[in-house]
């Protein structure tokens, strides 16, 4: 039997669904409308007006909104409340060093953590489990939006957040963890480290894991199902839309993501003309927010490529499934949970005397681990006769690119032109981890 | 009494030490002494060379990072204790050494020390003042 979090509006008929968006989506036209100038001047340049939304097709009138948005109003010029009213703030990394940030009223927060509890449910987490949360908390959404979820379902949380994996292990021995709620890369360094340990997952209460914040393969999937002995469920959500907790995979039906579409908007668009696409079709997902106060969106452009099933679903949710994210229409980077953009490395490089444009990113995943490298070549300007000196300069790189992403890398020098040379859009990225 | 050094930055993949000395070879100039330090990434190799600026533009025009520095060549007869003695006069000076090589000359008599040190002239006015023989670079190649 499936269990639900709120029955009626998981299994709405697509009518009464369908109006219930429609009333909500004309309400957050006309407020942010009113209270956002730079939503009302995009708006009036389109030529469209909040009473022009009659259906959920006039959706497709609104100008979209990018995350050059997000940076050119940083940090609150999209908020639609005053700041007394805003009781949260996460931030994620922008494009150019300016982070892109995000509020939440107090009921913000409550309709979040009732939808991440929405979400556990789906995978069959309930008020007896105990739950090792260990994404990330801080500025981050995974981390704190994930928290309240599971305290909102009634579960044990153990917040753990990231890294000191051995500690984990004892932990998850100790406390008996049933449900673990990881990055899929730091799940398998979890499985990894429990190996070196001589640590039988078979030995701990694991049952379920709830997978996301960056891109995974069905392979790596089976992997870690395999080597943690659990079942591994996908998690989707971004911090501009809410964060962890916009869409969900259920245990009962084959894969893809139920969208919490009483809240959420999704369109697919073509990602160069702007169209939407007809249902099934593949192309960039784009969400408009029904519900939320501070911080609502409209026609946000994800980048992420999906596709939309709208076909009934096992677990007997009427809530549109999307297909894992396979791709992106834009060049970020997703390292071990973190969005990196080519754009941010190279203002770093830019930001060091001496080096020359010519780098390249290359990505690999060394056993279970994304792994980042970043190649520069050596100017005659940078060069020196000391090893010392060279040293120096990667151990400055990577600590300014540390500081500005929070990702480790490794910076290599190599000689000049061998990084290759191509003619229009310079071959920035070399991601050797085949997602 | 300093001698030009040409440093070349080398990736640390095969081959690449060969191409250097092929296309010097084909420019007719010749090694006097040569050292390569190492990391797990890079390399930096440092020549002694006749002729310097043939030796830069060659590798230069052939894709390299050529940089030219100074060092300090010290004649000593090549016998027991010879570098010893050296040193000895460097950690009395409080000077600091960051790198060196050595060769032999032709005759075997004596050995020639390549030192680059963190304060170049004080270490060529002291080891002048104890009497060391300090070379130039047309005396190396001379050897």
């Amino acid at each position: 039997m499936t269990l639900y979090w709120e029955e009626e509006m998981e299994t709405l008929p697509r009518v009464g669904l369908e109006s219930i968006q429609l009333k909500r989506l004309q309400h957050l036209v006309a407020r942010v409308y009113k209270t956002v100038a730079p939503y009302r001047e995009k708006m009036d340049a389109a030529g469209v007006k909040p009473e022009d939304i009659q259906s959920l097709a006039d959706l497709a009138k609104l100008p979209f909104t990018v995350k050059e948005d997000l940076r050119d109003n940083y940090p609150f010029g999209l908020f639609t409340v005053p700041m007394d009213q805003v009781v949260r703030v996460h931030a994620s990394s922008g494009t150019t060093g300016k982070p892109t940030v995000v509020g939440y009223t107090k009921k913000d927060l409550e309709t979040w953590s009732g939808l991440m509890a929405r979400a556990l449910t789906l995978a069959g987490v309930t008020a007896k489990d105990m739950v090792h949360n260990a994404y990330g908390y801080g500025l981050f959404t995974g981390g704190l939006g994930a928290h309240y979820g599971i305290e909102r379902l009634g579960a044990t949380v153990i917040p753990v957040s990231g890294g000191n994996t051995k500690r984990q292990i004892t932990i998850m021995k100790d406390f008996k963890s049933t449900v673990l709620l990881a990055t899929p890369s730091y799940a398998l360094n979890l499985a990894e480290t429990m190996e070196t340990l001589d640590v039988d997952p078979k030995s701990l209460s694991l049952r379920v894991g709830v997978f996301g914040a960056e891109p995974w393969s069905e392979n790596m999937r089976d992997e870690v199902e395999r080597k943690l002995n659990i079942k591994a469920v996908d998690i989707y959500g971004l911090s501009e839309v809410m964060g962890p907790g916009v869409s969900m995979q259920c245990l009962e039906g084959e894969k893809g993501m139920h969208i919490f579409e009483d809240h959420f908007l999704p369109e697919i668009i073509d990602p160069d003309t702007g169209e939407v696409l007809p249902p099934g079709e593949k192309g960039e997902l784009v969400f408009t927010t029904l519900t939320k106060e501070a911080f609502p969106i409209i026609r946000y452009r994800t980048k992420d490529i999906s596709r939309l099933m709208y076909d009934t679903c096992a677990c007997g949710r009427t809530l549109v499934r999307m297909e894992k994210v396979t791709g992106r229409t834009d060049d970020m980077l997703i390292i071990r949970g973190v969005n990196v953009f080519p754009s941010q490395i190279e203002h770093v490089l830019m930001g060091t005397e001496g080096v020359e444009p010519h780098y390249q990113i290359v990505v690999n995943r060394e056993g279970n681990m994304d792994t980042m490298a970043v190649e520069v070549e050596v100017s005659e300007d940078i060069f020196s006769d000391e090893i010392k000196a060279l040293e120096n300069l990667t151990k400055r790189i990577q600590m300014d690119i540390k500081d500005m992403l929070g990702v480790t890398c490794r910076v290599k020098l190599v000689e000049p032109r061998t990084i290759q040379r191509s003619e229009g859009k310079a071959q920035r990225v070399i991601d050797n981890r085949k997602l | 009494m300093r001698v030009e050094q040409i440093a070349v930055f080398l990736e640390n993949k095969s081959g690449r030490l060969a191409e250097i000395t092929a296309r010097l070879a084909e420019e007719n100039i010749n090694i006097r002494a040569l050292s390569v330090a190492d990391t797990a990434d890079f390399g930096i190799l440092r020549l002694i060379v006749d002729d310097v600026e043939k030796a830069k533009k060659t590798l230069k025009s052939n894709g390299f990072t050529v940089g030219i520095t100074n060092v300090i060549a010290v004649e000593v007869a090549d016998k027991t204790g010879g570098l010893a003695g050296v040193l000895k006069t460097i950690e009395a000076e409080r000077l600091n050494v960051e790198y060196m090589y050595a060769f032999v000359n032709k005759t075997g008599e004596n050995a020639v020390l390549i030192f680059r040190f963190d304060d170049m002239d004080k270490a060529i006015e002291s080891l002048q003042r104890t009497g060391y023989t300090i070379l130039s670079g047309e005396q190396i190649c001379a050897l």
